[in-house]
Parts: structure tokens; sequence; C-alpha cells
């Protein structure tokens, strides 16, 4: 399979990337690390006739500190976010899902900013970036501007990212000492979207869970952010009975696509299950 | 669509070609270079049948445009051995029986060479998480982390001595 014939183009600074888009208006699509666009227009899924590629920006690359925030460039890789010294010390939920998202050789070539702005909601990024409280901040030609990542994802494949707009950087605070967190994915093979995910960043105080952001994968139109599932937990009694009842508040959001990993009540069933295991590993890392 | 100029070093040989933007690197190096050893099997990024090594990552060239390749080296199958002399990834598949059908095997000795870069001395457990973005449909796998086991003592040895 090859892809439709398109222009190529390669800016090397963010500014002339969205002179570029500008210019070249809704028929130019950003390339990152191409392993979703790339098959998509081998398929004809996606058909742009001009391809801006981003990955000779080095300003898009790198993970450093800013104040009691991360500041992880959307161009940066998987295997860059596992290695990163940074977030093994202050985000490791990063590290260990990414682990998680497709393969060795893919996640050279993946980036965390692609994974999000492409508004898939089998993408693992934007669940845990609501769990993670990030925000994104975009680039166009008027300027930057920051959006939450609770608020970023519309729709399936749409956000709030502009034509004319560059996802430049994730901004999110590292976690206080003691945080617990989770991501917890059923999939099928390496490789494999999610059948269903759960991202957990969690607080406690004695039995009591006095902070805690929950994101689900693929079990709706979009990542879900499950607040109803926060508000069971919040300030209650730590036990399997609030956890039970705080999974049925979170697959009462679920509303999932039947396609080949299962029907719709099963990736509900195994949302809560993937929900329970990581409300669970999170509080048992709290500390 | 204009083609696109591009100097790219494989298996340390200069190449200059003017190339479609929307040839794949795969592609790219079967039909232009004559390098086979990439094979196309999945064209979806899963089965890493195509995986090269490119400024020493491996990457799936199915996945990859040629024209992203400019000023890069490129690393194939084709130039894993050394003057005729198998390289030791190569070796161990041999030894060990890695390979049935040998279809996977240019992708699977492409990671495999740059996984014991990555992790020279690496468990079991490590080997299966190191090739997880390899399939291969004949052997179930076992051989094969016999010989990337061979490879690495191997390499180790050499290392030492």
């Amino acid at each position: 399979m090859i892809p439709p014939r398109f222009d190529y183009h390669v800016p090397s600074s963010v500014g002339e990337a969205i002179t570029m888009l500008t210019e070249l208006g809704s028929d130019a699509k950003l390339l990152a690390g191409g392993h979703s666009l790339l098959p998509m227009m081998k398929l004809r899924f996606a058909e742009p006739a001009h391809l801006i590629d981003i990955n000779r920006i080095p300003e898009l690359r790198g993970i450093r500190e800013d104040g009691a925030d991360i500041v992880i460039g959307a161009m940066t890789v998987e295997n860059d976010l596992i290695a990163s010294p940074i977030l093994q010390a202050k985000a490791p939920l990063l590290c260990e899902a990414a682990l998680l998202i497709a393969d060795p050789q893919v996640r050279n070539r993946g980036t965390i900013g692609g994974d999000i702005a492409h508004g898939d909601p089998g993408n693992d990024h934007p669940a845990l970036a609501m769990a993670l409280d990030a925000s994104f901040l975009l680039q166009g030609p008027n300027g930057q501007r920051s959006v939450k990542a609770d608020d970023f994802f519309v729709g399936t494949y749409m956000t709030l990212l502009e034509e004319n707009e560059i996802m430049v950087e994730i901004r999110l605070p590292a976690l206080a000492a003691g945080t617990g967190y989770a991501y917890e994915k059923l999939k099928r093979k390496t490789g494999d979207w999610a059948t269903a995910g759960c991202a957990v960043v969690m607080q406690k105080t004695g039995d009591k869970i006095t902070h805690v952001r929950i994101g689900l994968t693929n079990v709706g139109p979009t990542a879900l952010r499950a607040e109803a599932a926060e508000q069971v937990l919040l300030n209650q009694p730590f036990g399997a009975e609030t956890v039970k009842a705080a999974s049925e508040a979170a697959m009462a959001i679920c509303d999932p696509a039947e396609d080949l990993r299962g029907d719709i009540e099963y990736k509900t069933a195994m949302a809560g299950e993937m929900f329970k295991r990581a409300i669970n590993k999170a509080w048992s890392r709290c500390q | 669509m204009t083609k696109k100029l591009i100097t790219v070093t494989v298996n340390g040989k200069k190449e200059e070609k003017a190339v479609e933007p929307r040839t794949l690197l795969v592609h790219f190096l079967r039909e232009e270079l004559n390098l086979t050893g990439a094979h196309i099997s999945c064209e979806t990024s899963h089965c890493g049948a195509c995986t090269v090594d490119i400024d020493g990552q491996s990457v799936k060239s199915c996945t990859h445009l040629a024209v992203q390749c400019d000023g890069s080296e490129v690393l194939t199958v084709e130039g894993l051995a050394d003057k005729g002399v198998l390289h030791a990834v190569q070796e161990g598949f041999y030894k060990e029986h890695g390979l049935q059908c040998g279809f996977c095997t240019p992708g699977m000795l492409m990671r495999a060479y740059r996984f014991l870069q990555e992790n020279p001395n690496p468990s079991e457990d490590e080997i299966r998480h190191g090739m997880s973005g390899n399939l291969c449909r004949c052997t179930g796998y076992q051989n094969i982390i016999k010989s990337i086991q061979y490879a690495a003592k191997k390499l180790q040895e050499s290392v030492a001595a």
C-alpha cells in the first residue's frame, strides 16, 4: 500500500510551520511520528495534498522542569518519555504507560503530541493527560493559547486544535511525593489499542482519598474523565465497596463502539475491571 | 507532485536519488536500491518484517517516508555481515534454528542487532519485550529467544576478549 500523492514540506521552526499551515489551509496535514497518519493515508482515510513534516524542529522535542511543572515538547517520542529521568522521578505514570503503547520500534517514532492531537479515542495519552491534569500549549498565527486536557477532546478525531495551529508542548504538574498512580490497559496483543484502559492519579490521608483524577481510554468517542466516579471515592473510607460503587459510576459514562475487541457490554465491563485494578494499584502506591 | 532529491547513506554507501515524497522507505530500499532484505508484510507497522536501523534506532520502514531519511544513515540486513563473516545475531539464528520460513528473519535480525546494543545482557523477559514489535508465524519464538541469547553471549565474549 502506497499513500496518495502529496507535496512534502520540511519547516525548521514552529513559526515556519505555522506559515505553511496558514498558506496551505485545509489541504495540509502535519506529519509527526506518522504511525497513525501514514496508515490512514495508505487506506485513503486521509488524502492531504500537502504534508508538513515537523520532525526537524528541535524546539518541539525534550522534557524540562518549569517550577512545579513538567513541560514535554509535543514531538517527544514515547521511548524518550520512558527513558526520561525527570519523568521517572516526577511523573512515573507516563513512563509506565508509554511502555504499554505500541512496540519498541513504533515508540521510536510515535510522539506524545501526535498521540493527543490525532483525537483517536483509542490512543492512551488523552486519558493519561486528564488524570495528570495536563494542559496543551497550542500555537497559531495569532500566538499561543493553553487548553486543559479535560476540554480538548470534542469527538472522535475532533479536538480544539485549529487547522492552522500546532501543539507545541504538554504541561503537567509534577506529582507530589507519595502520590499514587496507575494505568491499567487491557489489550489483545502488543501493538493493539486498548479494549479498555484506566489512568488514575490519587493522594490519600489516613484511610481516605483526598485527591483523585481518573481518565478512561477507548470506551467512548473521546477519552473520558470519570468525574462522578471520582466523587464517589473522594473523602470516603477506602474499601472494596467504595471502589465497586465508583466503578459502577465509571461504567455508567462508558459509550464504547462495538468492534473486533468486543461488544458494548464486554467493553463496559472491562472498563470497570481496569478501573478497579487501577484504583487499587494507585491506592497501594499512595503514601 | 515534485520529486525531492535525497542523500542517504545505506549500509555505508552514500546514495543520492530523486524520490517521490510518497515513496515509503521500504519501497525505496527494495525498488531503488535493490536491497530486498527488508520485507513488506502487514504494511501497518505491526509485524516488524520491514525493520531497519535509521541513525541508530530500530524503525519500521513501511511506515516511514524515504524523503524523511535525507541525511540519515540506514542499515539493512544486507549490511549486517562483515566481509562475509556473519554478525553474531545472524550466527545465533543459524546455530539455534531461529527461523523456519525466513520471512520475518530480516526484521528479527535488525531488531535483535539494535536491541543487543540497547541491552547487551538481557533476561529472557527483556528479550521478549524488546522483540515484541516483530511477529513470527512459524517458530513460536522459543528458538528466536535462544538465538538472541546466543548472540548476546557471543557479543559479550568478544567485548571481554
